[in-house]
């Protein structure tokens, strides 16, 4: 319960912070100047940490070494000042007890004045701990303070004098309280011996390192200060160095981006002759590259486009005059002898051909050249496929293909270009008509029209010859022939279904193609119902269902052309 | 069989200037029209063409778009500025920019290089035909009273200047007043065509129309748009 509780919290605390820690590693990721400085930061903690623990660790050092030299000349001077004491007055006192007091009551009291406390422990070699009933201290010291292992050591006759660090433990009574207080001291043994007793005790001299523990404190905060200081310095100084070297890739990133969205007369400012101003000089010549290429580019198209234009032009009228001519005598042929007449027929019908390949050329370079632009209208296509079909009627007649409309109730509105969309469908129907089986009673080219909210299609469907597995992707090339040794009965340019797969693009549609050998094809036409809108799904599918189902068995998977979008 | 006689089988139809500078094709256009029994003139420069059409007063004005010496859509503007007589542009350019500026300059139709003789034919002849007297007939819309017989239009007793093709559309609208026209509708009752042709042709003249007799081209009144399908009268 507790547990989940917790774990609940803690997501809780997560799903707050983590927009925030996102953020912060986002920047971290993209900002080069953080990253410096912060690792520049870092490394010179470390070496100042470094460098600051050597410098303490030394000056403790030099300061114990000096405090204990001291300390110890002192209890030499101390003991030989008792000692010459005791010379005094040896041989006429008796009294141990007393010489003990004649002996130690001086050194307390210089002690006290000195600072420094007293124990004097002893006899030595009658084996009596010191804190048991130890002898007499300066008053308010804990004989905790004298290290054990010291007094092991001067247990016993004749040891030499000897030191050590310890903790000076003092308790005084402060309002009928006891207070203890502690402080790190040296303590110094040395051992003599009472003339009136003849016993050897020994004397502990204990001094305080207060003083040298306050000039460490204030030599570490002095340290400590100076390192904090510095690091802010040093991280000051990165982010300005930094920003040196930042500034000038920030800014020839702005460049880059608005080079990249077509401002190409954008270029770096270039001050200096340093590396930085090297970059910015090599950037300037890389856009100033760029542009010549894209103008060179532009003027090429615009040239082509001019050419393609006056092409037009100066085929056109000629054409004309020819075409006048040409419906001139074909009209007159009746007058002439059968070859003459044979021979107007020819040039009619191949002028018309002329000039429907140049309409199909000049309408593919206008694509080519990105002129071709859509003039929309909201259009009825159940009214445009009905209008198509028949007008195609009387060349269904002909080959004596039957066809069919299916279409829903009602219109079917679009956003279209009229005049391209009725291309399109008419190079369908057109084109199922042509490769339908002829005269087949059976046969019928089927035109579909359905809809949904987004997108509206239409379909033809025949069952003529059909496309070879890996046709369907290439009918959309221009001047593609099914096949070279199949004679083709209509007239077209082979432009049609690449300027239709175009027309359709243009709308941002699709047009795609699918066909098995012997069995026919279907064209899909799938248009948004609004311009801009992206097309994600067809109203009708691709393969009809009168498809055989064993469609896999019969061509290899690669044949299916919904990859031709 | 020759142009001469042809021409002089039939009765004359009407007169064309065609201004085009392409010698050949202009000929040609004359053997066309002398054939068809219309007379013609032919004016190879831009800047002779205005010269050319007041001196021969033609019924209809074949002009090629790119001429020497001056604009096609310039000649267009100039002749249109003094007369309301039909304007054929012949152009090698089906771009939508090109036909809506030479429309707009003031041209009834267009047709695109290379055309069928027979379809020139057909345009020419549907813009020149003469219209049966129909009887003294007036006819108002809003503000606008329209006398059939005597192909003019006014407000207040001011007379709007309409070419014949405008007066045209203004009266097929008029006659049924409320009744929606699609554009291929206009293109048969106005123009005469009854294959398809441009619809584009509808937008431009019911703007220019417009700009004629609207108060406000911006608000109309008069042509009104019905979304989807074509235009209707206002009433």
């Amino acid at each position: 319960m507790l547990a989940a509780d917790l774990r609940d919290a803690v997501r809780r605390g997560w799903i707050r912070v983590a927009p925030r820690v996102r953020r912060a590693l986002t920047f971290w990721r993209r900002s080069i100047q953080a990253r410096v400085v912060t690792s520049t930061v870092v490394l010179s903690a470390v070496l100042i940490a470094g460098v600051g623990w050597i410098l303490v660790h030394q000056t403790r050092q030099g300061l114990l070494d000096h405090r204990v030299d001291s300390v110890l000349s002192e209890v030499d001077t101390e003991i030989a000042d008792a000692m010459t004491r005791l010379a005094a007055a040896s041989g006429t006192e008796t009294n141990a007890g007393k010489q003990q007091l004649e002996l130690i009551d001086p050194i307390i009291e210089r002690g006290t004045s000195r600072g420094y406390s007293v124990v004097l422990a002893g006899p030595e070699g009658e084996d009596l701990p010191l804190r048991a009933g130890g002898g007499k201290h300066t008053a308010g010291l804990d004989l905790d303070s004298v290290p054990r292992s010291l007094e092991a050591h001067f247990d016993g006759v004749g040891r030499s004098t000897a030191w050590t660090y310890t903790e000076i433990v003092r308790t005084r009574s402060v309002g009928g309280r006891q207070a203890g207080t502690q402080e790190p001291g040296v303590i110094v043994g040395a051992q003599l011996q009472l003339p009136a007793d003849g016993k050897t005790y020994t004397l502990y001299f204990l001094f305080p390192l207060t003083e040298e523990e306050d000039t460490l404190g204030l030599v570490t905060r002095a340290l400590l200060t100076a390192a904090g200081i510095l690091l802010v310095l040093v991280a000051g100084l990165t982010w300005l160095v930094t920003r040196q070297v930042v500034t000038p890739i920030r800014l020839a990133r702005e460049v880059a981006e608005r080079l990249a969205a077509g401002r190409l007369q954008e270029r770096l400012q270039v001050t200096g002759e340093d590396d930085l101003a090297r970059l910015a000089y090599s950037f300037n010549q890389m856009a100033t590259n760029l542009q010549r290429q894209i103008r060179q580019l532009e003027e090429l198209s615009w040239v082509q486009r001019r050419f393609v234009s006056d092409v037009s032009h100066e085929l056109r009228t000629p054409l004309t005059t020819v075409r006048m001519a040409s419906d001139l005598i074909h009209e007159a042929r009746t007058g002439f002898d059968p070859t003459t007449a044979r021979a107007a027929e020819l040039l009619s019908a191949e002028l018309d051909r002329f000039e429907a390949l140049l309409t199909d050329l000049l309408e593919i370079s206008r694509f080519d050249a990105g002129a071709a632009v859509l003039s929309i209208d909201n259009a009825d296509l159940v009214a445009l496929v009905e209008r198509i079909v028949r007008a195609a009627g009387p060349l269904a007649d002909q080959r004596g293909v039957r066809m069919m409309i299916d279409h829903p109730d009602g219109a079917v509105r679009a956003e279209v270009d009229v005049r391209r969309v009725e291309r399109i469908v008419r190079n369908l129907v057109t084109n199922a008509i042509d490769h339908a089986r002829a005269d087949d009673p059976t046969e019928v080219v089927i035109v579909q029209l359905a809809c949904d909210d987004d997108a509206a299609a239409i379909t033809v469907r025949d069952h003529g010859i059909g496309l070879a597995p890996g046709e369907a992707a290439m009918v959309f090339n221009r001047f593609w022939r099914s096949d070279p040794a199949r004679t083709r009965t209509s007239g077209g340019t082979g432009l049609g279904l690449a300027i239709a797969q175009e027309d359709a693009h243009l709308h941002g549609g699709w047009l795609q193609a699918w066909g098995r050998l012997g069995q026919g094809a279907q064209f899909r036409l799938t248009l948004p119902r609004r311009t801009g809108v992206t097309l994600r799904q067809s109203p009708l599918p691709l393969i009809p269902d009168d498809a055989p189902s064993v469609d896999a068995a019969v061509a290899p998977p690669v044949s299916v052309p919904e990859a031709d979008q | 069989m020759t142009p001469s006689a042809a021409a002089s089988s039939y009765p004359t139809r009407g007169r064309v200037l065609v201004v085009d500078d392409d010698a050949p094709l202009a000929e040609m256009l004359g053997i066309v029209l002398a054939q068809e029994g219309f007379e013609s003139r032919t004016c190879t420069r831009g800047d002779a063409a205005l010269g050319a059409f007041r001196d021969y007063r033609p019924d209809l004005v074949l002009l090629d778009l790119m001429l020497p010496g001056k604009d096609g859509i310039d000649v267009c503007k100039e002749i249109r500025a003094e007369s309301g007589v039909p304007i054929v542009m012949l152009t090698a350019k089906g771009d939508t920019v090109d036909v809506v500026v030479g429309l707009e300059s003031g041209a009834d139709d267009y047709v695109v290089k290379p055309f069928k003789p027979k379809e020139l034919v057909a345009r020419i002849r549907a813009r020149v035909r003469r219209r049966e007297p129909v009887g003294p007939e007036t006819l108002s819309i809003k503000d606008l009273d329209i006398d059939v017989d005597g192909h003019t239009v006014t407000r207040d007793g001011a007379e709007i200047a309409l070419t014949p093709l405008e007066f045209d559309l203004l009266l097929c609208l008029a006659r049924r007043p409320g009744q929606v026209f699609s554009r291929q509708l206009l293109l048969e009752e106005v123009w005469g065509y009854h294959h398809a042709a441009d619809t584009r042709l509808v937008n431009v003249h019911v703007q220019r129309l417009r700009s004629k007799v609207e108060h406000d081209p911006e608000h109309p009144e008069i042509v009104l748009t019905v979304r989807g399908v074509g235009y209707k009268a206002g009433h």
